[in-house]
């Protein structure tokens, strides 16, 4: 593919932005998003009046309770931002899709500068009760009839995307013969990243008895496997590149994105429930750039459950599907010093679920050398941020201004 | 005898109607093309492969192997209470025509991928879901 037809590299990052982030903090979902957004806002040198584009993920949905709270609308007029070009939604490549969207505003002109937020209290929601974010429309019983996609699952009491990856990692682990003990260096070496993240949720060290000992969730996956439901907003300025010199510093530069699904959109009826839909849009990042995975600095990879970063690390050719167990052996590879950095921040498993944008944002912060104590020791030049599991993928190759 | 465990039940529409309601006759149905002999899941108006309308509800022969699975042990809903094995099951009929669904009628323990199962249907309020069990009785416990 020749550069020009690369559409992405016309749009850059201008600047991150993210709320306080914790466990049942009870402030309102739209004053979490302010607070990142225009943090965002300050640091990419612009003020709101430059912001002529909004995008978010999913938009503004009531159930499941904490999962959202704030669409385009609200922000819009809290803002009273006077927009060219605004998305919001949930039928998207994965929650980076929201910045995939706004990447092609700037790309083709309609906006300059496009405010992206994704925003959730789901620990606040959650209150004393259990999990909140994963029992879409089946908590209620009763009455409740399910449909689409639903009423093939809940009916036999799967109404968690713990119970569809459970079963996508329980298939790697029959095909290649993965084990616990491999996939729990991802939450071990998450935790380890986490204590020099002054906002994760969880800093505690961990080790491998404790991932070992604590109770399952949904077979293989046990309960550290699973990400930790916060309150919290995160937000990006996505800018045209040639308006980067209205920028306070020099931008992160999108270098490539991918946001394939090249099989059936669905938990279960997909081809390779071993990739799920990381493959493609991991081979289409592949395609539109000559950078390599060896080229690669840092990753920043969702793990609304372990399984899905194994996956990622998979797909994106950081070794070849199916090895993803022995690459994690012992955790040295992924670890600060390691060939492959991983989620420097913590994760979601540590730092907290902020469904996605938590990745991208600790993507550009190592990139622009301004992530703190966990500042990677060499300054990583190249990152990628995948967010997404399942049938929903986006990945974005970013690099430092040169 | 204990009572039946909660269940979310499916909507029953024209759409899904012969899925969810074949159990009553024993029976595990799909569309399937009158054309090119594809079968369809879930149900759409037209065949995936020849895009052909003329489809036809046909009933599988009920055989299935268990694709994947997962113990499930966290408590969603009152009164269907953990363990249980949320399954995927693939048909014989066609590669990559797949149900999810649980495994009954053996001991969480005893599910193996590749392990063949047989449809099983059970009645809450008319809707007839089906539920897959292992081909071959698992031996009695001694
Ligand atoms: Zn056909």
């Amino acid at each position: 593919m020749k550069a020009a037809e690369i559409g992405e590299r016309k749009a850059v990052v201008a600047g991150v932005g993210q709320s306080q982030v914790g466990r049942r903090i009870y402030r309102e979902a739209l004053d979490l998003t302010l607070e990142a957004s225009l943090e965002a806002i300050e640091d990419a040198g612009l003020t709101r009046e430059d912001i002529d584009g909004l995008a978010t993920y999913p938009g503004n949905m009531g159930i499941p309770p904490g999962f959202s709270g704030v669409g385009i609308t609200e922000v819009h007029d809290a803002l009273r931002l006077n927009l060219n070009w605004f998305a919001g939604g949930l039928e998207l490549p994965g929650q980076l899709g929201a910045v995939a969207n706004a990447v092609a505003a700037v790309a083709t002109g309609l906006a300059n500068h496009v405010l992206c937020f994704r925003t959730v209290w789901e620990a606040s929601a959650q209150g004393d009760k259990g999990r909140a974010s994963v029992t879409t429309g089946g908590g209620g019983g009763g009455g409740y009839r399910a449909t689409g996609f639903q009423q093939w699952t809940l009916p036999y009491g799967a109404p968690s995307a713990a119970n569809w990856i459970g079963m996508m990692a329980q298939r790697h682990f029959h095909e290649f013969g993965t084990t616990r003990e491999q996939l729990g260096q991802i939450a071990i070496t998450e935790r380890r990243n986490a204590a020099k993240n002054p906002k994760a949720i969880y800093t505690e060290p961990m080790s491998m008895d404790d991932y070992m000992n604590v109770r399952m969730v949904s077979t293989p996956l046990c309960l550290y496997d699973c990400d930790v439901p916060a309150d919290g907003s995160t937000a990006f300025i996505i800018s045209r590149a040639d308006r980067a010199g209205d920028l306070r510093r020099p931008p992160v530069r999108i270098e490539a994105l991918g946001t394939a699904l090249r099989g059936r959109p669905s938990w279960d009826q997909f081809d390779d429930l071993t990739t799920m839909a990381l493959r493609d849009a991991a081979a289409m990042l592949w395609e539109r750039t000559d950078l390599k995975p060896a080229d690669v600095d840092v990753a920043e990879l969702y793990d609304g459950f372990s399984f899905i970063t194994l996956a990622w690390l998979e797909a994106l050719g950081f070794c070849k599907h199916g090895e993803g167990g022995p690459f994690l052996e012992g955790g040295s590879r992924i670890a600060p010093d390691g060939e492959i950095p991983l989620n420097t921040h913590g994760g979601q498993l540590s730092a907290g679920r902020l469904h996605g944008f938590g990745f991208f944002h600790e993507a550009c912060l190592q990139l622009w050398g301004e992530a703190g104590e966990r500042q990677l020791a060499k300054q990583p030049e190249v990152a990628v941020a995948g967010a997404g599991g399942g049938p929903l993928a986006g990945v974005f190759l970013l690099t430092r201004s040169r | 005898m204990s009572e039946k465990p909660f269940r979310v039940l499916p909507a029953i529409v024209p759409e899904t109607e012969h899925f969810w309601l074949g159990g009553a006759e024993g029976e595990l149905r799909f569309l399937r093309c009158d054309d090119c002999g594809w079968w369809l899941h879930p149900p759409a108006p037209i065949c995936p492969q020849c895009l052909s309308r003329s489809l036809s509800v046909t009933a599988a022969s009920g055989d299935a192997v268990v694709h994947t699975f997962t113990v499930n042990w966290q408590p969603w809903y009152p009164n269907l209470d953990p363990p249980y094995v949320i399954a995927i099951v693939e048909l014989p009929e066609q590669e990559g025509l797949r149900l999810t669904t649980n495994i009954v009628g053996c001991e969480p323990d005893d599910v193996r991928i590749g392990m063949p199962v047989r449809v099983t249907f059970e009645d809450y309020d008319g809707v007839w879901l089906p539920f897959f069990e292992p081909a071959e009785p698992a031996k009695a416990a001694s």
